[in-house]
């Protein structure tokens, strides 16, 4: 057929066949198709309750994330302030592994966000097509003989299996997204478990090797581009009353 | 001639846009084929735009069945490379 190459228009022709030669019975083909069409709209409901899940938790990932990089930026500046530039170094590291995931997590809720809103719409169009089929094939029922009305119900289906059949594929690229994320949702879990993330003042001895994964994974003049401009801010600033890292607000 | 965007919705274009639809199709297929992927997404771009403009949307409730199916507008250069091959997705007018 022309210009039916590319692989959306193969996919969504092999769908709309195998949907319209599922039922044998001419008779029944209507039905079946008004039934599919119904099942169909419930798994696209479903699926896009399934991209909101998985949209959730990446936010909830991103905002825990925050507050890290919050509680690691006052660190440093106690830490700066008490004269252990060391210590506010390694926070300020920490901080910047962190804001680099953050990053990464919030383009991939916006990616998420435009693709359920494209869903939702796709939905919508879905909903419409059925219920205008449902319609349609009464009247067409009672206007024509059995023969002929088949052949144009099956037109109609055709058009209703076009919009399912891309739906799903829209579907499939969002669940394929959703895939990547978790993955990704997975390595920032990680670097949570190795104490990453963690309180600096809560780490006892044991930080050798995190902090020598870290040195790798942040930028090394970033970080002393912080510090430097953090040693300024408390040279003119009046420097905190606290001298002890404990003292602080991240508790 | 009725064309539908995946994701986005149908368009109904006159049969006299055929021939510019098959050579911004081509723009396509070459910027793929050479690898670059600047040109692709201007280019795919330029195809969806104008069918988006010199189309009428289809209402929702309308069953009509495309000729022609593009892929989504989000589509990667990756994607790219296994969508828009040889002939394109529009033939030459016949």
């Amino acid at each position: 057929m022309p210009g039916m190459s590319g692989r959306f228009s193969t996919v969504v022709k092999a769908k709309i066949s195998k949907l319209l030669d599922k039922a044998e019975d001419p008779g029944e083909t209507l039905d079946f198709s008004y039934q599919k069409q119904l099942e169909n709209l419930q798994n696209v409901k479903k699926g896009i309750a399934d991209i909101v899940t998985a949209k959730k938790r990446l936010q909830m990932q991103s905002s825990k994330i925050e507050q890290s990089v919050v509680k690691l930026d006052t660190q440093a500046r106690q830490a700066l302030a008490s004269g252990n530039e060391d210590l506010a170094r390694v926070a300020l590291e920490r901080k910047n592994v962190a804001q680099t995931e953050l990053q990464g997590l919030d383009q991939q809720v916006a990616e998420l966000e435009s693709q359920q809103q494209r869903l939702i719409d796709s939905e919508q169009q879905l909903r419409s097509k059925v219920e205008a089929f449902r319609t349609k094939k009464e009247v067409i029922k009672a206007q024509y003989n059995a023969a002929e009305a088949q052949v144009r119900i099956s037109e109609a289906a055709t058009g209703v299996g076009e919009q399912m059949a891309d739906v799903g594929l829209a579907m499939q690229r969002a669940v394929d997204k959703t895939e990547n994320m978790k993955a990704r949702a997975d390595a920032v879990s990680e670097l949570e478990a190795a104490g990453t993330f963690d309180d600096l003042t809560a780490i006892g001895s044991g930080e050798d090797d995190i902090d020598k994964q870290l040195k790798q994974l942040s930028s090394q003049s970033v970080v002393d581009d912080e510090l430097a401009k953090m040693k300024a801010e408390l040279g003119s600033g009046s420097a905190p009353q606290q001298g002890q890292l404990e003292g602080g607000e991240g508790q | 001639m009725i064309v539908r965007i995946s994701g986005e919705g149908q368009y109904r274009l006159d049969e006299s846009h055929h021939s510019k639809l098959d050579e911004l199709d081509n723009a396509v297929v070459m910027a793929v084929d050479g690898g670059d992927e600047d040109g692709f997404h201007a280019s795919f771009e330029e195809l969806l735009q104008f069918v988006r403009s010199n189309g009428e949307h289809l209402a929702d409730e309308d069953l009509a069945a495309s000729a022609h199916i593009l892929p989504p507008a989000d589509l990667s250069f990756p994607e790219a490379g296994e969508e828009f091959t040889g002939d394109g997705l529009i033939p030459e007018p016949s």
